[in-house]
């Protein structure tokens, strides 16, 4: 058979084909066009509809934001250069009103001359967040805090701050770089005092005052390693008790009477000349720090097997989450003074800020019973046989794995609560979105600037809210501990 | 239990309040409720005392008062002389009012752009993405103040609709027109009107309306008659009837019917004078609240979606079709049943917060019930301590109601664990 194969067939191929290119149709950007968008009548459609709906918005916005002018003293001036440079009828934004009035964006009403202190306080913020946000990586940390250091000195000579505390400020800065390169950790303290001195250098006034605010808890802790040897259960109760009292009675006073013997006092800014970016910033990031341990404690107490613990919580963050967070800050604005012993009066951004904390510890409260109710109760039983207390197994064994599963409802609550700072307008407080572009158009110079003001805000949240969310997905990575 | 080295009941000393675990948990309850106690007490007494200080007493004797302010948006029957009882009760139904339409147009959109997400399609995922992160990212105030400044600042005065060539033209069909003050929507109309009925205190309800609800409500349950049968006649003979027809005409045509015996027909708005007349004017402040509200939480529905549908394992969809469900029916018994599982109860929260940030009317003056009872009212009568407390009960009751009816379609829809 094989014999008369090999006579009757003229020609057989005795090498390999070399392996023949993909056809065009299968292969490159046509593959990809073919799979991607245009795999079938449907898949088609909705190609043409995109392709459509991106046409829209570059025919309409494109012009717009080609004619744009950086560089004008009035909204009427900005058309003007339009109308010249670009044809009568032209569109164009007006981005001259950000340059314009970028410092009451920042800072709102903030004296001109002390624009430097909330910058050095970012800058300070940073240094602060290092041991607690940007922990596990040293180069990420060496990163942030080296452009950190930068910005912020830069901007604290452009907005000409005193020699003695720009001075300062670099030794924190670049000791901050200089520790976390060794132990990051070893900046905890600083991360602990920050909250005290930033709202010294944001609220001014005497140095005193913070301080005696941390004797408390100080006095607190003697009060706790005393009790220790004498009534361990009672400590804890004894060292709060020793701290409140601390700073009802004797803190004000003594305060006081340091600053009469040794004035530390700098110039003080009254909260209504608090706004813009600065003030959701404050009370953003108050309200994140305060938060999250409150919605810890209350999370907890939801699980309890108390009772009356667990009743309790679970009334007060229904009632937290049933209203809207508005009719909250009206409780701050217009109900405060009812509910307080009479002729006290408090800082109205404290007031917010306590509002806001709270609202936000609900929330977190609800997403953080999600993370403990998801733990396997293996974990629970293994830390009641390895013989460890509540809070022990709390704090070593259910907390870290209950916080790690709710980072993502963590973190989107931190942004809704971030976003929802530009609430406080409707206190009378000067958020960047409303009210800040509100005084902007009231000025005759602006008068009917709508979009540009709007676009920027937007934008800067955005920016800030986007970046937060893909934090916590680097963060949830990073921790990711299981099967990979 | 009796163990032999075990030496009984110790007699109980004091110290065993803090030491014995047995007591120590009430010792501490009874530590935090006397705290809590003594803080209310402290509360409580400040006001007291605070209200005495400003002359004011704690009663809603004001609620029955003459309200003296116009409301531009009443769904029932309201003047400047009614009370303000019935002025709160106009803004609740305007917060239900915006509330329902948002949930309703939210959850269409969000459903859509979540399934768009997934779509194979490069260019309109990545569009839908776009969406999803500009809307989630920005604050809900700005969405609405955009909006609004949109309608109030681009849009023309009625006027430019007027003449053979004006500048503006009306949309769908010449039925809707949007000018910078309201927005000029077609409304119903009977040539056979039957009447109304009276429920006192001036709230009417249509006979004509309440014949559809009820022709709707007996479709709803001759549908699932029909159901309950077909699923008897398969369980009894392995056949399933045909049903679909049965369903659709049980659920149209009686309505049909009714649209015929009362004559009712669209009416589009016109322009005489100045404004449109003949239609339904609303106010851009409703449409504007309403928009924002639907595209800002249709971003967060969309994720809820596109979450839900990715935690339906794929070999749920291949197992299906190896039992050789088609592909609705797979959609229908196998995917949907699951999916739902993990989309609602997100799905609830969401409706919840549009509900609360209906609130944000303020910012476009729509007169919500923080724009009456917690605005004018307030401002009006100076009752702070009453208004603001009522206001949040009553939001704080709505959250429960719709927390609890949908924790009820939620227990139905849950996949039953043994």
């Amino acid at each position: 058979m094989s014999e008369t194969g090999a006579q009757t067939v003229a020609y057989v191929r005795d090498t390999m084909l070399p392996a023949a290119p993909a056809p065009e149709a299968q292969s490159g950007a046509i593959k990809w066009l073919r799979e991607n968008l245009f795999s079938g009548p449907v898949n088609t459609i909705l190609t043409l509809l995109g392709i459509g709906i991106v046409y829209f918005l570059i025919v309409t916005f494109w012009d717009w934001f080609a004619h744009s002018v950086w560089n004008a003293g009035s909204l009427n001036e900005c058309r003007q250069i339009i109308a010249a440079t670009w044809g009568e009828g032209a569109r164009g934004a007006c981005w001259a009103v950000i340059r314009d009035r970028w410092n009451q964006y920042v800072f709102g009403f903030y004296p001109q001359d002390l624009y430097w202190r909330p910058t050095m306080t970012m800058g300070l913020m940073m240094v602060a967040l290092a041991p607690v946000l940007f922990a596990p990586e040293r180069r990420i940390r060496r990163i942030l805090l080296v452009i950190t250091a930068a910005v912020t000195l830069v901007s604290m000579i452009a907005l000409s701050a005193p020699a003695g505390w720009l001075i300062f400020a670099a030794i924190v800065l670049i000791g901050g770089l200089w520790i976390s390169e060794r132990n990051v950790l070893w900046l905890l303290p600083f991360s602990v005092v920050f909250p005290l001195l930033g709202v010294w250098l944001l609220w001014g006034g005497s140095l005193w005052g913070p301080i005696f605010v941390l004797v408390g808890p100080i006095l607190g802790w003697l009060a706790y390693r005393v009790m220790l040897r004498i009534l361990p259960a009672a400590s804890v109760i004894v060292a709060i008790i020793v701290t409140l009292l601390f700073w009802l009675t004797l803190a004000g006073e003594a305060a006081r009477d340091a600053e009469n013997l040794l004035s530390l006092s700098i110039q003080s800014v009254r909260s209504d000349r608090f706004g813009g970016f600065l003030l959701s910033v404050t009370i953003g990031v108050s309200g994140i720090a305060l938060s999250l341990p409150l919605g810890i404690m209350l999370a907890l107490a939801r699980q309890s097997d108390m009772f009356l613990i667990k009743s309790l919580a679970v009334v007060f963050i229904e009632f937290i989450r049933g209203v809207p967070l508005i009719t909250l800050l009206f409780v701050a604005s217009l109900l405060l003074n009812y509910f307080l012993p009479p002729g006290t009066t408090f800082d109205i951004i404290l007031r917010v800020i306590i509002m806001v904390t709270l609202f936000a510890a609900a929330y977190m409260a609800e997403v953080i019973r999600g993370g403990l109710a998801a733990l396997p109760k293996g974990q629970y039983e293994a830390a009641d046989a390895l013989g460890l207390d509540y809070w022990k197994a709390q704090r070593l064994i259910v907390l870290p794995q209950a916080l790690k599963i709710s980072i993502p409802g963590i973190v989107s609550t931190f942004i809704g609560m971030f976003k929802d700072t530009t609430l406080v307008t409707f206190v009378g407080l000067y958020d960047p979105l409303k009210s800040m572009s509100d005084a902007v158009r009231a000025s005759t110079d602006w008068k009917g600037i709508y979009w540009e003001p709007y676009i920027f805000v937007g934008a800067i949240f955005f920016l800030i809210c986007f970046g937060m969310s893909r934090y916590s997905m680097y963060l949830e990575r990073r921790l990711q501990r299981d099967h990979r | 239990m009796t163990d032999v080295s075990a030496p009984g009941n110790p007699p109980f000393r004091l110290s065993m309040l803090i030491y014995d675990r047995r007591y120590r948990s009430l010792t501490f309850q009874v530590i935090v409720f006397i705290l809590v106690m003594a803080g209310l007490w402290w509360l409580v007494d400040n006001t007291i005392k605070n209200l005495a200080l400003l002359g004011k007493n704690f009663n809603f004797g004001f609620l029955f008062q003459r309200a003296g302010y116009d409301i531009p948006q009443t769904p029932i029957p309201y003047t400047s002389d009614d009370t303000h009882f019935r002025a709160a009760t106009v803004g609740l139904l305007n917060t239900l009012i915006v509330s329902v339409l948002g949930c309703i147009a939210a959850t269409f959109l969000g459903i859509i752009v979540g399934v768009a997400r997934l779509s194979k399609n490069w260019l309109f995922a990545r569009l839908m993405t776009v969406f999803v992160e500009i809307f989630r990212n920005m604050p809900l105030l700005l969405w609405i103040l955009i909006i609004y400044a949109i309608f109030t600042e681009i849009l023309p005065t009625p006027a430019a609709y007027r003449g053979e060539d004006a500048a503006w033209s009306m949309i769908f069909f010449d039925h809707v027109a949007l000018t910078n003050r309201y927005t000029a929507l077609p409304t119903m109309a009977m040539t056979n009107d039957p009447g109304s009925l009276d429920l006192g205190a001036r709230i009417t309800f249509n006979w004509a309306t309440i014949s559809f609800a009820a022709v709707l409500i007996l479709g709803v349950i001759v549908r699932r008659m029909i159901r309950n049968w077909a699923q008897s006649v398969q369980d009894r003979t392995g056949d399933r009837p045909r049903t679909w027809w049965m369903s659709l005409a049980v659920m149209t045509v009686p309505s049909l019917i009714l649209i015929w015996y009362f004559g009712l027909h669209l009416v589009a708005p016109e322009l005489t004078g100045f404004n449109f007349t003949g239609g339904l004017n609303v106010s851009n402040a409703l449409v504007a609240l309403w928009l924002a509200l639907t595209l800002y939480t249709a971003a967060f529905i969309a994720e809820i979606v596109r979450a839900g549908i990715l935690a339906v394992s794929k070999g749920q969809t291949e197992a299906a079709y190896a039992l050789g469900l088609r592909p609705n029916r797979t959609m229908n018994l196998v995917i949907l049943p699951q999916a739902l599982r993990v989309i609602v109860p997100p799905l609830i929260s969401q409706y919840l917060n549009l509900t609360k940030n209906s609130s944000l009317a303020i910012a476009v003056g729509y007169m919500d019930l923080r724009g009456t009872l917690g605005g004018t009212t307030l401002n009006q009568t100076g009752r702070e301590l009453e208004a603001i407390v009522l206001m949040m009960l009553v939001y704080l009751a709505l959250s429960l109601i719709i927390s609890g009816a949908m924790n009820i379609f939620n227990a139905r829809v849950k996949l039953k664990e043994r």
